[in-house]
């Protein structure tokens, strides 16, 4: 530099914020939260594209037509799409500021997630039971981990669903209490979204194949 | 970035949160849109496996983008446009993803079908 003294202290230019600015507590969660969802959105991508190389692997095994009963698939699918709906209504009535009426959602939306986890596991069971385990052929392999992961996700959907209820119960509807059920409202209807590919492309698909 | 800016985000609410009308909008186009492919793949209905496949496909789509509007609430201002931004990348690495494994295992597979040779000296 041949002038330093050009620019005096007071004018030099500031190329940071020089104080940090206040921040209200849990303000960037669901952002983070949400970056979080996408992530896990990759991992079901990974196992979405390896059912989809492997999926025709029967390896003289059963095939999703000896298998699946779509029955059963359609009456999971009505659970988890009620029990996104009545998450809605909990999340609509802790708005209103109603700790009851939230609490009580949120149980009927815990039951109906019971209720798919145990059509699944009485599905899976069935399936071990006439022989075809995941070790049977890449297709079963596949199809556990994929199915399987999903299911795994709304145990612990369930199990984060419980521990908000109890918290709730302590402490009532306080800010902290409000954000980390939108979290898991992110969370639960995304884990819908996800249960649209595996019914379109495991289920539906496997019957046309 | 001026401190209005910062004001402005901070006064309003990062994340949307939906109504009762559109909770209720979602639902009964998500009920729709799963009853839909479930009727044509248990009926067959249409004859042509790779229509249904098509119909089956498209509605799963429509079906992702309703779930993605009313029950997630997705918007493309939430949060400054971040989680809109988060989620288009997510899609293309998704589709990057899928399209690339499905397409070079074909390949793949196509390529190294054994011949009848091989078979023979298959156990």
């Amino acid at each position: 530099m041949t002038s330093p003294q050009t620019i005096t202290p007071d004018e030099a230019p500031v190329f940071y914020l020089t104080d940090e600015h206040a921040h209200p507590e849990g303000h960037s969660t669901p952002l983070g939260f949400w970056i979080y969802l996408m992530s896990d959105c990759l991992i079901f991508a990974i196992l979405f594209a390896i059912y989809g190389v492997l999926g025709a692997n029967y390896a003289a095994g059963p095939s999703p037509k000896d298998l699946f009963d779509l029955k059963l698939v359609a009456l999971n699918t009505t659970m988890l799409l009620l029990s996104s709906i009545t998450y809605g209504f909990a999340m609509l009535t802790m708005e209103k500021d109603r700790v009851g009426a939230t609490q009580a959602w949120l149980a009927v939306t815990g039951l109906f997630g019971l209720a798919f986890l145990s059509i699944e596991l009485y599905e899976f069971h069935h399936f071990i039971e006439i022989g075809a385990t995941p070790q049977r052929s890449a297709f079963l392999s596949a199809f556990f981990t994929l199915v399987g992961t999903h299911g795994l996700h709304v145990t612990f959907g369930t199990i984060w669903l419980v521990t908000l209820m109890t918290q709730v119960a302590r402490h009532g509807l306080i800010p902290a209490n409000r954000r980390r059920l939108m979290c898991l409202s992110m969370f639960w209807h995304f884990l819908d979204v996800i249960w649209i590919g595996v019914f379109t492309f495991v289920y539906l698909m496997g019957m046309l194949r | 970035m001026s401190t209005d800016a910062h004001a402005d985000h901070h006064a309003e609410p990062g994340h949307p949160h939906g109504s009762l009308r559109s909770y209720m909008t979602g639902f009964a186009l998500s009920v729709i849109l799963t009853a839909i492919p479930f009727w044509l793949v248990m009926s067959g209905l249409i004859e042509s496996k790779q229509l249904t496949a098509f119909a089956v496909v498209a509605s799963a789509v429509a079906q992702i983008i309703v779930h993605m509007i009313y029950f997630l609430h997705m918007n493309g201002r939430s949060e400054g446009g971040w989680t809109m931004m988060a989620l288009v990348f997510t899609i293309i690495v998704v589709v990057i993803a899928l399209a690339g494994s499905l397409w070079v295992m074909y390949h793949l597979n196509t390529n190294m079908m054994p011949s009848v040779h091989d078979m023979r000296q298959m156990p």
